[in-house]
């Protein structure tokens, strides 16, 4: 479902973010994506994105290719791919609903439709009796789960989460873990970047890619050190 | 109501100042524009009086044989450029003159002979004034063998058709002069409001909200402002004009074809100029 292929990234000040990066992640897979920061986590799930191209090689997502997307397709892959990050990234001007809700608007959506599916996703993330609270009237792990929500919208095929727990407090961070665990079970695929190692040892049945000066070190799908 | 309008009005709830101060800013630029269009456009309407009256009067010699003058009148009646052609007898001509000119009386009744030609006076069609046209009959006319002399005001022709070329290109340059500037105005405003709605834009795109979605509340709101501005202009633009009118000069108002596209213009410049600000957000992230 998602596949890079020999992916080097570089930028024009900072030099090089990845190189020669190739894995694949199935449908359903759960996958910790793990490294010191700067090791490269992020710009593998932008590059997922298609909000960056490759410097050179070829990200495959979902049918679509990197080097021939275009860029009204990249608006419709991104409806199969939820996006979750560190900093939530909510709109302070609008409760949980509306936040949720803003995801179904703009890919135009009918009324009735994002009314009940809105309903449904805050139940499925807990804060069903938060629905008209502002983001600054929720705590951080219940922003986290209005982001959560929102990146599901779409039903995605699979969720990319960008250091979700690294503002949140342990009870938190495994609330929203365990909340991922259960989308996953699902049937969405989850690439989780993390520097939460904690999260890794107790989880030992997920896959783990640790990346570092932007090359795959380890794979736990490879069983065995890389490189 | 849809998403695109629905945040397109929210903008000017959000920064009203700002929007108030764009549309002034583009009501200023098409009230000069405004202005230099109803001169110019006056101006054209006395030129094309000016136009109307201009004649061709072909001075024939004395000798010259009558039936060769009515058949020459008959010919160049023909030509299309020609609404009618008057001969103008000796003794008429001497008659206009005593009429026209009373106060040389005294020198026309002491005459012993009558020291006026003959002629044409060759009128032209109203949309074969030009002075190409003019120049080409004048010619066809000093070809007949009895014409002594044709005049047609050639020198001051030459100048009203200048002047009216001037003011058309001077009423282009200038439009397009405060077009680009309307445009920069809005542009900064647009980019404006889409800085403070970063955040928003940015969601819209991940989660997989179409280009066109993304811009489109931004057209609108182009759109609202430059026709707001355009209105704006047009209300000042009239009130100086019956200010004017009344006490000062004798002038017309615009035809509504010059009003309707003045709209259209300003509205149209609001549109272009958030496409080109959005777009070039657009890329940038």
């Amino acid at each position: 479902m998602i596949k890079l292929e020999r992916v080097t990234k570089a930028y024009p000040r900072t030099g090089l973010a990845l190189n020669d990066v190739t894995f694949e992640l199935r449908k359903g897979e759960f996958c910790f994506l793990i490294g010191h920061s700067g090791a490269g986590k992020s710009t593998v799930l932008r590059l997922v994105h298609m909000a960056e191209r490759p410097t050179s090689g070829e990200v495959r997502v979902s049918g679509y290719a990197s080097s021939t997307i275009r860029p009204r397709e990249i608006a419709m892959l991104r409806r199969k791919i939820g996006y979750v990050f560190q900093d939530f990234r909510l709109l302070a001007d609008r409760t949980a609903a509306a936040n949720i809700a803003f995801a179904l608007e703009v890919t135009g959506a009918r009324q009735n439709v994002i009314r009940g599916k809105v309903g449904r996703l805050l139940a499925q993330v807990g804060l069903a009796a938060k629905s008209e609270s502002l983001p600054r009237e929720l705590s951080g792990g219940e922003q986290q789960r209005v982001a959560v929500a929102r990146a599901l919208a779409h039903d995605p095929l699979v969720l990319l989460a960008d250091e979700p727990t690294g503002n949140l407090d342990e009870r938190a961070t495994w609330g929203i873990f365990e909340l991922f665990r259960d989308i996953n079970a699902s049937g969405t695929a989850v690439l989780f970047a993390t520097h939460n190692l904690d999260l890794v040892r107790k989880n030992p049945g997920c896959r783990v890619i640790e990346l570092d000066h932007g090359s795959i070190v380890f794979d736990s799908a490879a069983k065995e050190a890389v490189g | 109501m849809p998403y695109a309008l629905r945040e397109a009005i929210a903008a000017f709830r959000r920064t009203p100042l700002l929007s108030a101060l764009s549309a002034l800013m583009i009501a200023l630029s098409l009230l000069l524009v405004g202005l230099f269009g109803v001169m110019a456009y006056n101006l054209q309407l006395v030129l094309r009086q000016m136009e109307s009256r201009v004649e061709v009067v072909a001075y024939l010699r004395d000798d010259a044989p009558p039936q060769a003058v009515a058949h020459a009148q008959q010919e160049i009646e023909r030509l299309q450029e020609v609404r009618e052609v008057l001969y103008i007898s000796r003794e008429q001509a001497l008659q206009k003159a005593r009429a026209e000119l009373p106060e040389f009386s005294g020198i026309f009744g002491s005459l012993e002979s009558n020291p006026l030609p003959a002629s044409f006076e060759v009128r032209l069609m109203p949309n074969q004034s030009g002075s190409e046209a003019v120049a080409a009959v004048a010619h066809r006319i000093e070809a007949y063998p009895f014409v002594e002399q044709v005049r047609y005001g050639e020198d001051w022709l030459d100048k009203v058709f200048l002047l009216r070329r001037a003011a058309g290109a001077t009423t282009l340059v200038l439009g397009g002069a405060f077009a680009v500037v309307s445009m920069l105005i809005i542009a900064a405003a647009v980019r404006l409001a889409i800085y403070a709605r970063r955040d928003e834009i940015a969601i819209m795109r991940q989660v997989g909200a179409t280009h066109g979605f993304v811009r489109m509340p931004f057209l609108i709101e182009g759109l609202i402002t430059g026709a707001a501005g355009a209105l704006l202009a047009l209300g000042a633009t009239y009130a100086i004009f019956a200010l004017l009118e009344g006490s000062v000069l004798d002038i017309e108002w615009l035809p509504d074809a010059w009003v309707l596209g003045g709209l259209a213009g300003g509205a149209l410049v609001g549109v272009a100029a958030s496409a080109l600000a959005v777009r070039r957000y657009l890329r940038e992230v």
